[in-house]
């Protein structure tokens, strides 16, 4: 028999708080019954003797002191997973908004997860073709790996995640493959544009969608990236699926989650975030991955727009503390439309030396990512030596060298987001430009290599 | 017995608790969590628990177990990964599943497997804590030896050799209160360190492979060092390279707070990797500690005195011992997390006031000692290497600092060099080791008695490239001095071809001390000689353009006998130089003659 409370204290913000309350656990999904009969969702943050104080997961207008009821469910918050959910849209709550018939639960699962035992853990290392010279040349994508976009507002993250959700295959075998998209907090034109692509493409068929718009409740984002995760889960690891999870916008996360930490007077950590913002992001992030003897994996791509473009600000610094690696787009390049536009040198896939070499992409790959690394940074160095003391200030093989990098962001990250470009296109641009070099200059390229794959009578202009 | 009466993530408050002492590890609620008690009021106990504490209600039991929160240290623990309160993570994998269940009751050592004893003590010996009883095999590596418990002494009445299980008693001592059976299985209490007889001061090397570790900022056995760095400068690389390749007798790595899939990464890896000294996997000498970022906060705590703790265990036996922590800021986070839960006055960017003793009672724990037992010559070393993320790679915030003032050596990786691809990204102009100097002595002893000379030039070279690096800036390269772009030139061989490692290449993830030293030997032959045919009119470019560079470049991936190769190397510097000098001597002659004609 499930007790009902009406001895709601105090509303302010996201919290509440309920007076004499017995037999409630820690984490516990309540539901307040308004005097109109709506229901919506909290969860218990905080027992101190009887009092009881919880977080709303929806909106807390038209909640009355006197007249509202609280029920505690004796559960935490669930997803209803089925393999029917591919193909549909939901709330942030996981609640259908298609229109369509609500989902009938082969399982019902706690949307918190466990932590995964590191024992368990499938070492990634299975190479993703994304088709994006950047990514799949220069920062390689491996199956269950967690590799976010650092964007800026205004950049165009969306397009690119759009493509490397589109274009996304592993080379090997056929295997089963879905979306699972979280809007978090994004407009309704950003929803859609994700929407319609994956319309345009057919992959809608295999997309879950899980909408929380800018308009929705803030405190609603809070359980949206990890319903999400919930889902993917069970598609991965109960269906076998290779799931990419693509998770937009965090920095709209970590904002409700600061929200709930200034209503509880917590003592805020760097630009008033929360102390246990890390431990937060992660217990999200670290879902993502393979398992020993599971067929499926979860690759995760978040996005997040970095305010002022500033990469130490916590949300940005504390998510490359625990992914594998960033995508960084850039504003110059942008500027100079370079699309995508990535930037190279700061952006990095961790796993990357994993998912590349002879029997993944091909021999010369790691020799050639080096040197097209170390060549562009040269001669970004040397360009801007140039500005300061003027072409004649440089030598020869410094004016070669600023000629690369211009020629390679034209040439090799200038892609746009309709090209899809199989990794041995990607290999033979880099070789392709790395001939406007020396050949003595080719230091981290094994002779071996230089040997077989140096391309003969290229035009660089 | 207490009750519950708050509930707060992971802090639990109860009430009843009169009984029980700080510290103590209670069980809470009816799935028996494991907790610690972290503050005392009246009967009300202040609970850090280690598990996720979702579903606890008010008015479930607590329940005191009078002791603290222990380690259990016995044969079994070695090749074994263990959560941060000593769990093991396979065995809670095969029979819990992939994910960390709750209130899971595994025994940290194996009690079921038998190991062959074989004693060393007798009957009739004298014995007190720390004296070896007998030796087990645990690892084709690791001769772990069975030490009297700390706190028994007197006669030994039995002893035998045998296959025992962990709880078997191998030896019976007489003590003063009766007898004492010993198995080879012990307990110890995290937060305290294990007693040894005294500290000495460390001056051997831990050497380690990495180039820049060894010959610039070299770090002692028993010494302190932090590896702070921004995230994608490589932390964790190090942190590997470290843990893979110096010469140690037994690694304790504690992934602490970070990525599940880098734990993988070690417990994958290093099985497949030969220590270049023994021949065995790396695994065989290593303990992993994985208290990844999803799994409980509080554990994470309490994961680096795990580590230490089973560090001292094995330095008690007289092996060198590394512990590696990474990150020790998560570690700090945790630390603030639970003190924002007590609702304690917060001090710099809410981290506790006690941060920094923590900290350094963390790092005081490693140090070269003389142990226990035996006749007072028994030496052990723990070396402690911690990483340190400092939000946003500003080293200005509490835990670099805090950190920074208790640490020796200092390798500050940069993400500037991280970007241009120079791996290990270890700053040369801003790290440092304090142990250079009490080093010298066994380096120029026992590698080469111009090492530390050959050091001084390498890091004065760099040092002069800075310098002139600015005047580049500000006016180009040509305004240099012959003798400045050959500085330039030769301090860019020292960055490429020296200071730069691959991790990931067979050949140069790791190099011995002798072939650092040969290498770098190299190129202060190449610098001397250049300067001296430079000197006797060879120009500039002809110097820079010497055939034999492009071989010094590949020198550091030379397979075999890199003695021979490196000589040969030295021989070409040296004739293609003696060539050039003749032709400049030979070219001036001509143009003097034709001045005269």
């Amino acid at each position: 028999m499930i007790k009902e409370y009406r001895t709601i204290q105090e509303v302010a913000g996201p919290l509440m708080l309920v007076r004499k309350v017995e037999d409630v656990s820690f984490n516990e999904l309540g539901e307040i019954e308004l005097p109109t009969g709506e229901k919506r969702r909290c969860r218990v943050l905080e027992v101190n003797g009887s009092d009881v104080l919880v977080q709303l997961f929806e909106s807390s207008s038209g909640i009355n002191l006197r007249d509202s009821k609280v029920r505690f469910l004796g559960r935490s918050l669930e997803l209803a997973v089925s393999a029917d959910m591919l193909g549909r849209v939901f709330d942030g709550l996981g609640n259908a908004k298609d229109g369509g018939p609500a989902i009938l639960a082969e399982a019902r699962m706690d949307i918190n997860g466990l932590p995964m035992n590191p024992a368990a853990r499938n070492y990634p290392n299975e190479f993703i073709q994304t088709g994006v010279s950047t990514i799949d040349g220069l920062n390689t994508l491996v199956r269950g790996q967690k590799l976010p976009i650092f964007s800026g507002s205004g950049l165009p993250h969306a397009q690119l995640a759009a493509q490397i959700a589109r274009q996304s295959k592993v080379r090997s075998a056929d295997s089963k493959f879905a979306v699972v998209f979280a809007a978090v907090g994004i407009t309704y034109e950003e929803a859609e544009f994700f929407i319609s692509d994956f319309k345009k493409t057919g992959a809608i068929d295999r997309t879950v969608l899980f909408v929380n718009l800018a308009s929705d409740p803030a405190i609603e984002r809070i359980a949206t990236p990890r319903m999400a995760l919930t889902a993917a889960e069970y598609l991965a690891f109960e269906q076998d699926m290779h799931v990419l999870v693509i998770i937009t916008d965090l920095t709209n996360y970590a904002e409700a989650l600061r929200e709930v930490s200034a209503a509880r007077k917590e003592v805020p950590g760097r630009r008033g975030y929360p102390g246990y913002l890390y431990t937060d992001l992660a217990t999200m992030y670290e879902r993502a991955g393979r398992r020993l003897g599971k067929e499926g994996s979860i690759t995760m791509i978040p996005i997040l727009t970095m305010p002022e473009d500033d990469k130490t600000h916590p949300i940005p610094d504390l998510t490359g503390y625990i992914t594998e690696g960033q995508i960084i787009l850039s504003r110059e390049l942008y500027r100079k439309n370079v699309h995508p536009p990535v930037d190279v040198l700061p952006s990095l896939s961790r796993l990357k030396d994993k998912g590349i070499g002879a029997d993944k992409t091909r021999e010369d790959h790691a020799n050639t990512m080096n040197q097209l690394f170390a060549a562009y940074a040269r001669g970004k160095e040397c360009k801007e030596l140039m500005t300061i003391l003027g072409e004649a200030a440089l030598t020869d093989v410094d004016k070669q060298f600023a000629k690369f990098a211009d020629a390679f962001e034209r040439k090799y990250i200038n892609q746009g987001y309709e090209e899809n470009r199989p990794i041995e296109r990607t290999l033979e641009i880099g070789w392709e430009l790395l001939t406007i070099l020396p050949k003595t200059e080719l230091k981290r390229i094994k002779p071996e290599y230089i040997e077989k794959y140096y391309p003969e009578g290229v035009k660089n202009d | 017995m207490g009750q519950i009466v708050k509930i707060s993530g992971p802090l639990v408050v109860a009430e009843g608790m009169g009984d029980a002492s700080m510290y103590d590890v209670v069980r809470v609620g009816p799935q028996k969590l494991i907790g610690e008690i972290i503050e005392m009021r009246g009967d009300r106990a202040s609970i850090q628990v280690y598990e996720e504490t979702a579903g606890l209600g008010r008015g479930d039991a607590v329940e005191s177990t009078g002791a603290p929160l222990s380690v259990e240290l016995g044969p079994g623990m070695m090749e074994n990964i263990y959560d941060g309160i000593q769990r093991p993570l396979e065995q809670i994998r095969s029979r819990y599943g992939d994910l960390i269940a709750r209130g899971i009751e595994v025994s940290s050592v194996d009690r079921e497997k038998k190991w062959e004893f074989t004693a060393t003590a007798a009957v009739g010996d004298k014995v007190s804590g720390g004296d070896i009883l007998g030796t087990v095999q645990e690892t084709p590596v690791v001769l772990h030896k069975i030490m009297v418990p700390h706190g028994v002494s007197g006669e030994v009445t039995a002893i035998k050799s045998g296959e025992f299980t962990v709880e078997q008693t191998v030896a019976t001592v007489k003590t003063a209160d009766g007898k004492r059976e010993i198995t080879m299985i012990q307990k110890w209490p995290v937060r305290s360190g294990r007693p040894y007889r005294e500290k000495i001061m460390p001056n051997v090397p831990l050497q380690t492979g990495q180039r820049i570790v060894d010959t610039l900022f070299p770090i002692a056995k028993g010494g302190t060092a932090a590896v702070p760095g921004p995230f994608g400068s490589g932390k964790t690389v190090v942190q590997h390279q470290l843990a893979k390749w110096s010469d140690v007798d037994i690694v304790v790595y504690i992934g602490c707070g970070e990525r599940g899939n880098e734990m993988t990464d070690v417990l994958r890896e290093f099985p497949e990797i030969k220590d270049p000294r023994t021949g065995e996997s790396l695994m065989k000498r290593t303990v992993l500690i994985a208290n990844t970022s999803d799994m409980p906060v509080a554990a994470r705590e309490a994961s680096i005195y795990t580590g230490i703790t089973i560090a001292e265990y094995f330095r008690d036996m007289g092996f060198d011992v590394a512990v590696i922590a990474d990150s020790t800021s998560r570690w700090a986070e945790a630390l603030r997390e639970m003190s924002g839960r007590l609702e304690e006055m917060p001090g710099e960017e809410g981290y506790p006031a006690y941060l920094s003793s923590r900290l350094a009672q963390f790092y005081e724990r490693a140090g070269r000692v003389k142990t226990l037992g035996g006749d007072g010559t028994r030496l052990g070393s723990i070396s402690a290497i911690g990483a340190v993320s400092p939000p946003g790679g500003d080293l200005s915030e509490p835990v670099s600092q805090a950190t920074m003032r208790i640490v020796k050596v200092f390798w500050a990786l940069d993400s500037g060099l991280a970007y241009r691809r120079h791996f290990p990204a270890i700053n040369w102009l801003n790290s440092y080791s304090l142990y250079e100097d009490v080093l010298s002595d066994w380096l120029n002893d026992n590698i080469d008695k111009k090492f530390s000379a050959q050091r001084v030039w390498a890091m004065g070279i760099l040092q002069a490239e800075a310098q002139l690096d600015e005047i580049v800036r500000l006016v180009g390269m040509d305004s240099l001095s012959p003798d400045d772009r050959l500085t330039m030139e030769v301090a860019r061989m020292v960055r490429e071809d020296f200071l730069q490692q691959d991790a990931f290449s067979d050949t140069d993830a790791y190099s011995s001390t002798k072939r650092q030293y040969a290498l770098m030997h190299i190129l202060r032959e190449y610098h001397i000689r250049a300067q001296d045919a430079m000197s006797r009119g060879v120009g500039i470019n002809d110097v820079l353009g010497l055939p034999s560079r492009e071989k010094i470049g590949r020198a550091k991936n030379v397979t075999g006998d890199f003695e021979n190769a490196y000589a040969e190397i030295e021989r070409d510097i040296i004739s293609e130089l003696a060539g050039l000098t003749r032709a400049a001597a030979a070219g001036s002659d001509t143009s003097a003659k034709e001045v005269q004609s």
